[in-house]
């Protein structure tokens, strides 16, 4: 066991783990974030996606030492006391939420892809989604609820 | 009086469950980790046929962290499951059938612990030729996969003959034949099967667990363990999808098992994806032969077809997969003269079962495109073709039964036909840019709500205005994501008058909800609705009666339900529900109705087999699907530029989860036509993981647009009908079609592969040497 240190949904945060667990596990089953999903384990679905400082990372393929002095956002802390994140409203409200299994690392991936390009097209959408899966929704309103919460832009195709 | 919301009211989104699986504070099955908490798993097989000799579990059993290593003899009860079939083992006593048959349970401290057991367990297999082919299966002198079966290989055999049958084709003046062969689809839903499991004090056994079944699971469960059904109890969260998948048992049996061993400790159970591809059930592989013949002005007069299905090693609802291929293997389209034979048998491959569109998008696949290759044969515009043969209300369908309800596809059949898709549809294969063909393909498919004749297809809902005033909505149907919890808490309170906080959802809970049968069948909120008005109804009667005697009203017809309250309208005076409720005895606050949804009264065929495996039906949603794709000459890939599906499912309650429901069967046909395969040679699957079983991401799909063709189903709820399936039934034969407009000839085997696309572009173009 070694004390990893690290910012967690902007708190800091000390925790006494192995190196080498796997960070979903230190997350959802030491930390109750479940929010954090999994459903492949290989890095292949991207259900499990988190952000490391600020990029999209899979937390499968993260082992906790890998967290030192780094800043970790989970679905849990992207809300504020106002309310929920742009992107989550709006993945609500343009029906981009069906079984919900894939929808926090959606939209994690979302939140970042906004972060770096504030107004993308929906074929920029799709290509920084790719690494997520999703077997409800085709995707559509997927792509429809990102451009939402990016609001009107130049690519209102 | 605090501030409150308007009362709900039916098409508004956004959906009610959609903020809290947003931020990530909803709880699947798999997301609870109670304390103490033992963790379960299973040897599977790894053979596909193979004698089991012995077991030798002294490593694993001497583990420390090893709390159980149970087997078939530990099973207390029937050491048997199924749905229809009870021929499935829960722990295999004599000899596996598949890779995926579960040999040992262990139970163990935590996960590391029990894969080390796993892997200490030594398994005497003695391999035994296996079946795996189902035409082989059926020969004599196969080997068999259940001995004991008089019937040999064949699980069931159908047969469906109207008017002349198949000699009706020998007057058709135009006959097209081809034969198909239809992939094996994994459901791929993100969450695998899961659950965890405790026994009380009291000795009854509760499973969390993704499941679409909870009632149905927990007569199998207490079978298996050897209680009473009231001894267990099944609790269904939302789950993290499931499409037929968890239709039936996955974990449970093995679950319950474990908790029987667990010293009251809770045990968790959670397939890794690896064994969730391995062990659960697929899309039934098919194989089709279909003559379909016509007269000159291509009216259809006569089809005969034979649709073989591999059931894989057990039931798991593989009869009526069947059937309802069988039934819907003509296609929405009026034919006085059918034979349709269908053999579903088992193998020694990957097991199959129910699935999105269940044996319905293997016959849609073959109908359709031999519809083309008529069109093409006659000379005719493929979507007159179908316009001159649509269904329509008052028709007798192929296998014989009489429309009662609404027929809505010729005019989704109009709908595609005025489509700027389908209208500038020519003029853009024209435009096709160097090195690039395209095509444009058609698809009418219809599908069939509900269990048919003799399961009795019943819903029982329950509300209850609770003692602080707020209407509880116990949903006995599981949401998998379809959003039928979110829309039931809606129609509640558009009956009731009241805003979200006025309402409380209770997911369905074997303890708690009233049975509703199974989440699946395009059934869930045709039924679930069906029984929730009425009551919803008279609880409000109910109320406005004793809320008029209780403000010295002249008639319950001055009061109004609002938002936590009721209104005495002539004086504006209201009563607080908090109150009205403590008025009340408990038993008065609760209302409660059953639905059973009304069965054919024909019987157009009199195999009781057919009719007990779901035939016929006699509600049907209609879709036309039209897909316009484009094909790169030199690597054979396939892109589907543009796709529309103009489908009636009667009213539609909400547009944007219609829109959902249509998107997605969209997107897994789509996968089904283009991706998704599952090869097993010799029994053993290919795939182990989402990088080699490829399902669509969002770079393969386009835009899905959707065009809701209402109707007014009588029998529906608000004029409803299932909107889960009729999306999944199109895809392929639209994508196939239009691939044979752009290749100039019919690809036979699914899915189009860019290795199948090559191969046919080679076929057809004139060698250069």
């Amino acid at each position: 066991m070694v004390k990893i240190e690290f910012i967690l949904n902007g708190r800091p945060k000390v925790v006494d783990a192995a190196p080498d667990r796997r960070v979903v596990d230190l997350l959802r089953q030491d930390l109750g974030l479940t929010g954090v999903k999994e459903a492949c384990g290989a890095g292949e679905c991207g259900a499990c996606t988190i952000l490391l400082d600020g990029l999209p990372r899979l937390s499968c393929l993260l082992l906790a030492a890998q967290l030192q002095g780094r800043q970790v956002l989970t679905i849990e802390g992207l809300a504020s006391a106002q309310g929920p994140h742009p992107v989550q409203a709006a993945f609500a409200q343009a029906g981009a939420v069906q079984c919900g299994f894939c929808t926090p690392g959606m939209v994690l991936s979302s939140v970042a892809l906004l972060e770096r390009q504030a107004r993308p097209s929906r074929q920029e959408i799709r290509q920084a989604l790719a690494g997520n899966l999703c077997r409800c929704t085709g995707y559509h309103k997927i792509v429809d609820a990102v451009a939402l919460a990016a609001g009107p832009g130049e690519d209102q195709a | 009086m605090t501030t409150r919301e308007p009362p709900l009211e039916i098409g508004r989104p956004p959906r009610l469950d959609a903020a809290a699986k947003a931020s990530g504070a909803e709880k699947f099955a798999c997301d609870h980790y109670p304390p103490g908490v033992l963790w379960a798993g299973v040897k599977r097989a790894g053979l596909p046929h193979a004698r089991l000799r012995g077991l030798d579990l002294a490593a694993a059993r001497a583990l420390p962290g090893v709390v159980a290593v149970l087997t078939a003899t530990d099973v207390p009860g029937v050491n048997r499951q199924g749905v229809v079939l009870k021929d499935q083992p829960v722990l295999v006593a004599d000899k596996a059938r598949y890779v995926g048959d579960a040999l040992a349970l262990v139970l163990a401290s935590d996960q590391e612990t029990l894969a080390r057991a796993l892997r200490l367990i030594r398994a005497d297999l003695e391999p035994l030729p296996g079946v795996f082919d189902p035409e082989e299966a059926l020969k004599p002198g196969a080997p068999l996969v259940h001995e004991e079966r008089p019937q040999g290989n064949l699980l069931l055999e159908g047969r469906v003959v109207t008017g002349q049958g198949a000699a009706a084709l020998e007057d058709c003046p135009v006959v097209v034949e081809a034969s198909y062969d239809l992939p094996r689809q994994e459901h791929a839903y993100l969450e695998t099967e899961n659950g965890w499991a405790q026994r009380g004090e009291d000795g009854r056994v509760t499973i969390v667990v993704s499941t679409q079944t909870p009632f149905r699971d927990r007569a199998e469960v207490a079978e298996v363990l050897g209680l009473e059904p009231g001894q267990v109890r099944i609790v269904a969260p939302y789950a993290g999808g499931a499409f037929g998948g968890k239709d039936g048992i996955t974990v449970q049996s093995l679950l319950g098992l474990a908790a029987l061993h667990a010293g009251g400790r809770p045990v968790k159970m959670w397939l890794e994806r690896e064994e969730s591809l391995l062990a659960s059930s697929k899309r039934h592989p098919a194989r089709l032969h279909y003559r379909l013949g016509a007269d000159q002005e291509g009216r259809l007069q006569a089809l005969a077809m034979r649709a073989v299905y591999d059931t894989g090693p057990y039931d798991h609802l593989g009869g009526a997969v069947l059937t309802l291929g069988l039934e819907h293997a003509a296609g929405p389209y009026r034919i006085a003269h059918v034979d349709l034979h269908g053999l579903a048998v088992y193998t020694n491959n990957p097991l199959s079962g129910a699935f999105r569109g269940f044996g319905v998008p293997q016959v849609a696949a073959a109908m359709e495109q031999a519809m083309d290759l008529l069109a093409g044969r006659l000379g005719l515009d493929p979507l007159e073709l179908r316009r001159r043969n649509a269904l329509r209300r008052g028709d007798i369908n192929p296998v014989g039964v009489t429309l009662t309800g609404s027929t809505g596809l010729a005019a989704c059949l109009e709908e595609v036909a005025a489509h700027r898709l389908w209208r500038g549809g020519q003029a853009w294969r024209k435009e096709a840019p160097p090195g690039r063909r395209r095509g444009l393909g058609l698809a009418a498919v219809m599908h069939g709500l509900g269990y048919g004749p003799i399961i009795p297809d019943v819903a029982n809902a329950k509300i209850e205005l609770t003692a602080e005033g707020v209407f509880r909505v116990y949903c006995g149907v599981v949401d998998m994501g379809q959003g039928n919890a979110g829309t039931c808490l809606q129609l509640a309170g558009m009956v009731l008058g009241q805003d979200l906080a006025g309402l409380e959802l209770v997911l369905p809970d074997t303890d708690r909800t009233l049975p509703s049968g199974s989440a699946s069948a395009s059934r869930t909120t045709y039924v679930f609705a069906n029984a929730l008005l009425p009551a919803a109804t008279a609880l409000k009667e109910r109320l406005l009666a004793r809320g008029a005697d209780a403000m010295f009203a002249a008639s319950p017809a001055e009061m109004v339900l609002l938002p936590g309250r009721l209104k005495h309208l002539p004086s504006g005076r209201e009563l607080d529900l908090k109150r009205l409720a403590s008025l009340l005895d408990p038993a008065e606050r609760t209302a409660s109705h059953r639905y059973r949804a009304p069965v054919v009264p024909e019987r157009p065929s009199p195999d009781p087999a057919l009719q007990l495996h779901g035939l016929p039906h006699g509600v049907f949603s209609y879709a036309v699907h039209l897909a316009r794709v484009e094909v790169d000459e030199l690597t054979g890939l396939v892109r589907v530029c543009d796709y529309l599906v103009a489908a009636d499912c009667g009213q539609v309650l909400n547009p944007q989860i219609w829109e959902q429901q249509m998107q997605g069967g969209v997107a897994q046909g789509l996968g089904y036509a283009l991706l998704e395969d599952f090869p097993a040679p010799e029994g053993l699957p290919q795939c182990r993981d989402l990088s080699t079983y490829l399902i669509p991401t969002s770079l393969d799909l386009p835009e899905i647009k959707c065009l809701a063709v209402p109707t007014w189903e009588q029998s529906g709820p608000l004029g409803l009908k299932g909107c889960g399936e009729i999306g999944i039934d199109g895809p392929l034969p639209a994508v196939g079609n239009a691939l044979a407009q752009a290749l100039g000839r019919h690809l036979v085997e699914a899915p189009f592969t860019p290795e199948r696309v090559l191969a046919a572009l080679n076929q057809t173009e004139p060698s250069a040497s």
